[in-house]
């Protein structure tokens, strides 16, 4: 879950590492008090998911009250790509030197921490790298050590800067205590005095860990829409697609296979739903019942491959939906694996012919 | 023969007492994997499917020395604990199923198990199933026939569709690794073919991805540079995947235009590793590769 920048700046402050003075307004008014506070010339970003904010118009200056009000109401309009910005945080502009990249990011392939530095911050790193994999030091941290000195001098003789300790410190306290997939400072700059500034700040938590992570807990609800509202509660992983065949399989390996099946044949996946293993007929039942409800899908593509998933399990919840709901919408049922012949039974029963294969099933649930 | 698990697999259960462990138990027992024991801290002296239950892996230790393996069905709250627990006790292979374990803890066993000398398969995955010997996971045995083809993949019932569908043509399975589908895991593709290279039960191997992450690029660089090779069938799932959205798995993310399936893809196709675009295309593949 990427935090937004003005949650990721709070906690930098609470780990001390010098952000310019700033605050977060959701209208012109509480702009203009805050810049008054910290003074002109201000800085005016966006608070956005989305990358790209920049480009998008999401970040401008005002040197005084009149154009703070312009560029405030101007970024309060605006929709970047499909969210829409209802805070913005006023920041106090500072003049910078130098703009410096520091990261810290699990890295999959290596299974370890990550610290990224580089002598060129505000673009992207991945961007740097391609460039000149020399003008990024890459230096992984041994997790059951933690981070140790010799590697922060390392980072600080790549950068040519001295003062960096406090800062790489409290990048990795944070990364460790919030379970980040990312923390990032881009740009880090350096003003003409010498000091450092975290001039953007950017935060990933590994959604695995948000049960721990209670400080974020609301913000998961809010970004949901309805159907992966009810996904979730359900305890399914579900994601919107824009097609109109509904899927429902088991295992995300499956049911990724199963959408790209149906492309593959021609169709348009409306979704991803994976109800997961060990299925109850209750989250079946949940997952029938979204997808008939689903204004878009015209046909519901059920791939099941018993493991932990019984499929006597998964005919009962298909029944109890379709019991509850008399619907027009085709429903495509393959069923294969353990309890496959009590599943299958009982689906026949009421009319519903099942396959074996995923394959004729994925023809037949894309003729509509 | 196989790898990783045999007839010589003695197992221990920990979370034995939960709905999955306990399921799972009988249904690897049915199959005639050598249970031994299992674990739930409180349980002590209980029994599931009449394996004796201890209160920690040290005690089921002390009872049964010769258990080499363990399956871990703990909760993710506390699956680290209980896989710490295992690697203090020295057990050579711990297959993780568990999902989502935060990946903060991930790295700190997954580091700390390579230092001891120990396997770690997963977190997240189904498991490994040696037919007809050993199944130490949650996979529907039936589907698995014996025979001379090995299968790595991140994924767990798309396994059991390959497994299904290559049944049908008559290829049998030497041992069929689930390594998980979690961003860390312990044990990854390069790991897993270099055993199936050592194994001479096994003639060809299948490789199943899906997006996100690089491993599989990185098993074509390190495929396309080996000298000796047994050939190597791939699937990659996630083809229709929107960017940015985690597809079910954690792990299954593209993210910043990287881990995408066309990636992969064109990473196998120049590494000289056949793809198929469907799992029932994977059994005409084999065939070719194996000049059957």
């Amino acid at each position: 879950m990427k935090l937004y920048e003005y949650e990721a700046r709070q906690i930098f402050e609470e780990f001390k590492i010098p952000v310019p003075k700033w605050g977060l307004a959701s209208n012109v008014n509480e702009a203009l008090k805050i810049a008054e506070e910290i003074s002109f010339p201000v800085v005016v970003k966006a608070q956005v998911l989305v990358g790209g904010r920049g480009k998008a118009g999401g970040i401008k200056f005002a040197n005084n009250r009149e154009e703070l009000i312009k560029v405030t109401n101007n970024i309060l309009n605006l929709t970047i790509k499909g969210e829409k910005v209802s805070k913005v945080i006023i920041s106090k502009y500072i003049e910078i030197k130098q703009e410096l990249y520091l990261s810290v990011i699990m890295d999959r392939s290596a299974r370890k921490p990550l610290i990224l530095a580089s002598k060129e911050g505000g673009m992207d790193i991945e961007q740097i790298a391609k460039e000149d994999p020399r003008k990024v030091l890459r230096i992984y941290v041994n997790p059951l050590i933690g981070l140790q000195d010799f590697i922060i001098r390392k980072i600080e003789k790549f950068l040519e800067i001295k003062n960096l300790k406090d800062i790489v410190n409290s990048l990795y306290e944070i990364f460790v205590k919030y379970d980040c997939e990312l923390a990032e400072i881009n740009p880090l700059g350096i003003t003409y005095n010498g000091e450092l500034y975290a001039v953007d700040a950017k935060i990933i938590i590994d959604d695995s860990a948000l049960y721990r992570q209670k400080r974020f807990g609301e913000r998961i609800e809010r970004e949901l829409n309805e159907y992966e509202m009810i996904a979730r509660e359900s305890g399914f992983s579900y994601v919107e697609h824009d097609g109109d065949i509904g899927i429902i399989s088991n295992g995300a390996g499956l049911t990724m296979s199963t959408m790209d099946l149906v492309q593959y044949y021609g169709g348009r996946p409306a979704n991803f739903l994976d109800i997961g293993g060990g299925a109850s007929s209750e989250v079946v039942y949940k997952a029938l019942r979204i997808q008939l409800k689903h204004p878009r899908t015209k046909s519901i593509f059920i791939n099941i491959l018993g493991g932990i998933t019984r499929c006597d399990e998964v005919a009962q919840g298909i029944i109890k939906a379709l019991n509850e709901v008399k619907t027009s919408k085709k429903i495509v049922v393959r069923m294969k694996g353990t309890n496959e012949e009590e599943g299958k039974k009982m689906l026949n029963e009421i009319g519903i012919y099942t396959y074996d294969e995923m394959d004729e099933a994925a023809q037949e649930a894309v003729k509509i | 023969m196989a790898i990783l698990v045999d007839q010589n697999t003695k197992v221990l259960v920990q979370g034995i007492t939960g709905r999955q462990g306990s399921f799972h138990t009988k249904l690897m027992l049915d199959y005639g994997t050598k249970i031994l024991a299992g674990v739930t801290p409180g349980k002590a002296g209980q029994t599931v499917h009449g394996i004796p239950v201890f209160d920690s892996v040290f005690d089921a230790l002390e009872k049964f020395p010769e258990i080499n393996t363990s399956i871990v069905f703990v909760p993710a709250n506390f699956a680290t604990d209980a896989i710490f627990e295992a690697i203090e006790a020295n057990i050579k292979l711990i297959v993780v199923i568990t999902e989502r374990i935060p990946m903060h803890d991930a790295v700190k066993f997954v580091n700390y198990a390579k230092i001891k000398g120990i396997t770690i398969i997963g977190p997240n995955c189904p498991g490994i199933i040696s037919p007809p010997y050993s199944k130490v996971g949650i996979m529907p045995a039936h589907i698995f026939k014996e025979g001379r083809i090995g299968i790595i993949s991140r994924s767990g019932t798309l396994t059991y569709e390959v497994a299904y569908k290559m049944s049908k043509f008559n290829f049998g399975i030497s041992t069929a690794v689930g390594i998980g589908g979690d961003a860390i895991i312990g044990t990854d593709f390069i790991e897993i073919y270099n055993m199936f290279l050592e194994d001479k039960y096994t003639d060809a191997v299948v490789l199943i991805g899906e997006i996100g992450g690089d491993l599989e690029e990185r098993f074509a660089n390190y495929y396309s540079k080996l000298n000796n090779k047994k050939p190597v069938v791939a699937f990659i799932a996630g083809k229709s995947a929107p960017e940015g959205k985690r597809m079910g798995h954690a792990g299954a993310i593209v993210s910043m235009g990287m881990g995408s399936a066309k990636e992969k893809i064109e990473a196998f196709v120049k590494a000289g590793i056949k793809v198929a675009d469907k799992p029932d295309e994977i059994p005409k593949l084999l065939n070719e590769v194996l000049k059957r």
